[in-house]
């Protein structure tokens, strides 16, 4: 039966988790694109509602020479980009064994659902590091904070992300000087350079 | 326009509807369908409209059909419920232009109060049944289901599921073919349907014996031959997830699941070893290739379908793999460590957390309804009973009134948003007055259809298109219909709220209390100067009280609780029931208050 497996190592899954409102949609749809202009097969998934009122959002993007399903399977992910810690923990048993977690260095607890408070992990970083994972940690909020606007940490994240994909620069930026307006290009281009350049200074592995 | 687009499923029913020449298109807004009226939009030439309800979107577009014009309606899985009464006689009376009936299913209740398969509509109706797999078959399929109404003279139902609706891929583009209406033809032989009924019932068989036939050659079920020692019976998103985890399996993808080309499958079984089904939700392939007699060849085996799949939730590749080959997939880190769970809230500054903050502490027995307002059920509030479905609070409120009037008529308190409320709590509000009822209805009036994105609705005074229109009034609407006690209160007025649901409770007749705050998500209110608060941490006492306001931007790890100077929107519900002053604005520490 195990040659009807099929491992899908013709396409490069990536996985976008973070808190509604951070701009989850907005990387996962970027990134989507540009692996279509790179002359990829390209598919997207997500659930919209939670979006906007501060629940877990996460989004599928799947590409390569052919691709059927937009949902990507545990263990299969190749790259997880999470603009929260504890998003990344929530997500991370998608990502392949040794697979790369771009994580946000930033911490939201969740509402309470009861009377006791929450308990937020610790030592998040630590804990995906054991597992395997090979992580690359920034704290792009202040990153974007720097640049201009903390809103852009997720094209920080996005640029931390695009220097793995094996999918040029040029496709990228080609991707959001087509996408996005005109008044928020400059400093998300700016972000997304900035992003690539720490990848690589951030990698944390065990 | 280039000739490839990244669509969802829903942009692409839009274009392909466009092309196919609709001229008018109606719906209600509703996870995940909402997207194809707001798509719709985009084209000029296309007469579209949000409706009252589904029902009428329903009946506006059926109008239309029977005028002569191409028409659409779009409504989420519960809607076709709300729809089903006008529905089910449509295969009676039949079409003029033809007419598609979208019906949008959510697997897995990412964003709906139930799972139901409506595959068992069509059955149900006796229409047939259109389901893509994927974005550039959405496009392709609604103009198809558009020929199969006009040729069969009957309504199309095309489906969808989150996961078309919601999932991205790229479409080639068609050309438009877009015509003028037929011109009207009257009827009433087949379009009075209550006196001519008895005659016009045995077409509805007689038509889906055609459409029977119809389906053996239709181009959308398609065979995929490969190994012959598993065959796949499969239609929609379930098709990629089989495409995934059975690369080499022969696959009969059914485009038009109702009805079923009987023959296409027992030669597609014959042809296999094996035959899996494999669908999300019910058995609906599965039992009606039962009816046909499926059996696999040489009797060794039963065909495999719920079986090994489940009948609830949604399907994936993960699901199919250990169900076919035993291989598990990887589980969650939460065993391991702490994971909590992140429900969505709702946002700083909701108008809606003043009116549960005084429900809450008036202990009020609530019954609820559906919008962004069910949130309301969460901790801290925690100040919901009940909440099923559209409209259904006010009545639900009466009822249990009537059992228990003496010990709760005067705590009983139905909330229902504005929207809902147009949507189908107005009939349930004049039931209450018409029958002697003391129930107390909160109407919140938040200026909008909060929970779905700010979709127009007739209490708006716009459009879809944001046109101009008229605005109801609440306050006239609802003294029309004979309420006498009608109180409006601004719910960051905390006092007010309460005092005002108090009076209304401690009445002998109906009232109706409208708390009225525009959603904060609404440009208007986002383009407000915003000026966020702090907590002093040498004045709070942290006795936790401003936790009591749910607001998301207060949180923290320690003790003092902590505002997000991003979030905070400066509502000043949480300084309002500081006892200690600690909450002030940010740069005001030491001024006096």
């Amino acid at each position: 039966m195990a040659g009807l497996i099929n491992n899908n190592h013709m396409s490069k899954n990536l996985l976008f988790a973070g808190v509604g409102g951070q701009g989850i949609l907005l990387v996962s749809e970027l990134a989507a694109r540009t692996a279509i202009h790179a002359g990829f097969d390209a598919k997207k998934t997500e659930v919209h509602g939670a979006a906007q009122r501060g629940g877990s959002v996460v989004s599928h993007v799947r590409f390569g020479p052919k691709v059927y399903s937009p949902l990507s399977s545990t263990g299969d992910v190749d790259i997880l980009l999470s603009l929260e810690k504890l998003e990344g923990l929530r997500w991370a048993h998608y990502v392949k064994e040794g697979g790369l977690i771009v994580l946000n260095d930033e911490i939201r607890v969740p509402a309470r659902l009861t009377n006791t408070p929450v308990q937020y992990p610790d030592n998040v970083v630590e804990f995906l590091t054991a597992q395997g994972y090979r992580i690359v940690s920034i704290d792009a909020n202040s990153v974007a904070t720097e640049l201009g606007n903390y809103r852009a940490a997720n094209t920080v994240l996005l640029g931390a992300m695009a220097e793995h994909t094996g999918i040029a620069d040029e496709h990228w930026e080609t991707v959001m000087k087509e996408s996005l307006n005109p008044k928020i290009l400059e400093l998300n281009l700016r972000a997304f350079r900035r992003g690539k350049e720490l990848s690589n200074s951030r990698v944390l592995s065990s | 326009m280039p000739t490839k687009q990244f669509l969802s499923g829903n942009e692409a029913i839009a274009r392909g509807a466009w092309e196919a020449g609709v001229h008018v298109a109606a719906g209600y807004p509703g996870t995940p369908s909402t997207e194809i009226i707001e798509n719709l939009v985009r084209y000029e030439d296309v007469d579209v409209e949000w409706s009252t309800n589904e029902k009428v979107a329903f009946d506006v577009a059926y109008g239309a059909s029977l005028a002569g014009g191409r028409s659409l309606v779009s409504m989420k899985h519960v809607g076709v419920n709300v729809a089903l009464d006008s529905l089910m006689v449509t295969p009676f009376a039949g079409v003029h232009g033809g007419f598609v009936i979208i019906t949008a299913d959510d697997p897995g209740m990412h964003s709906s109060q139930n799972e139901q398969d409506n595959r068992y509509l069509a059955r149900f109706a006796k229409i047939p049944m259109l389901e893509p797999a994927d974005s550039q078959e959405a496009m392709e399929y609604v103009k198809i289901a558009f020929d199969i109404s006009e040729q069969f003279d009957v309504p199309v139902f095309l489906r969808t599921t989150t996961r078309t609706s919601h999932s991205k891929s790229v479409v080639e583009m068609g050309v438009a073919d877009r015509k003028l209406p037929k011109k009207y033809k009257q009827d009433p032989l087949k379009h009075v349907v209550p006196i001519h009924g008895k005659r016009l019932r045995g077409n509805v068989d007689d038509r889906l014996r055609k459409l029977e036939e119809f389906a053996e050659t239709c181009p959308l079920n398609t065979i995929e031959w490969n190994s012959r020692k598993i065959g796949i019976v499969t239609s929609g998103i379930s098709y990629q997830y089989a495409k995934e985890v059975f690369p080499e399996a022969s696959i009969l993808k059914l485009g038009m699941i109702f009805p079923l080309p009987r023959k296409l499958i027992e030669w597609f079984c014959d042809g296999v070893e094996k035959t899996y089904v494999i669908e999300e939700l019910e058995p609906f392939l599965e039992e009606q290739l039962r009816i046909i007699g499926i059996k696999n060849p040489y009797g060794v085996s039963d065909i495999v379908g719920k079986a090994a799949i489940p009948s609830m939730f949604e399907l994936s590749p993960d699901i199919l793999r250990n169900a076919f080959l035993g291989i598990e997939g990887r589980s969650s880190f939460e065993s391991e460590v702490s994971i909590p769970p992140r429900p969505p809230v709702l946002c700083p500054g909701c108008p809606h957390s003043g009116v549960y903050f005084a429900l809450h502490k008036l202990k009020a027995v609530v019954t609820g309804d559906i919008g962004c307002y069910t949130l309301g059920a969460l901790h801290p509030f925690n100040a919901l009973d009940t909440t099923f479905c559209m409209g259904a609070g006010i009545g639900n409120a009466f009822g249990m009134e009537k059992v228990h009037r003496d010990t709760m008529g005067k705590k009983l308190v139905a909330v229902i948003g504005d929207g809902t409320f147009l949507h189908s709590g107005l009939g349930a509000l004049i039931d209450i007055v018409f029958n002697r009822g003391i129930t107390t209805v909160i109407l919140m009036d938040n200026s909008t259809t909060g929970m779905t994105g700010h979709q127009q609705h007739p209490g708006m005074g716009k459009t879809v298109r944001n046109l101009e229109t008229h605005a109801i009034n609440y306050e006239e609407l609802i003294h029309a219909i004979g309420v006498k006690h009608i109180r409006v209160v601004d719910p960051y007025d905390l006092e007010l709220t309460e005092k005002s649901i108090k009076e209304a409770l401690a009445l002998e007749e109906p009232a109706v209390v409208i708390s009225r705050r525009p959603c904060v998500l609404l440009e208007d209110e986002r383009a407000k100067p915003h000026q966020p608060y702090e907590v002093i941490e040498e004045l709070c006492e942290e006795c936790d009280l401003c936790l009591k306001i749910g607001c998301p931007a207060i949180g923290g790890l320690g003790t003092t609780p902590f505002i997000s100077k991003e979030r905070c929107i400066g509502c000043d519900l949480c300084a309002k029931l500081c006892a200690f002053d600690a909450i002030r604005p940010i740069g005001h520490e030491m001024a006096k208050r």
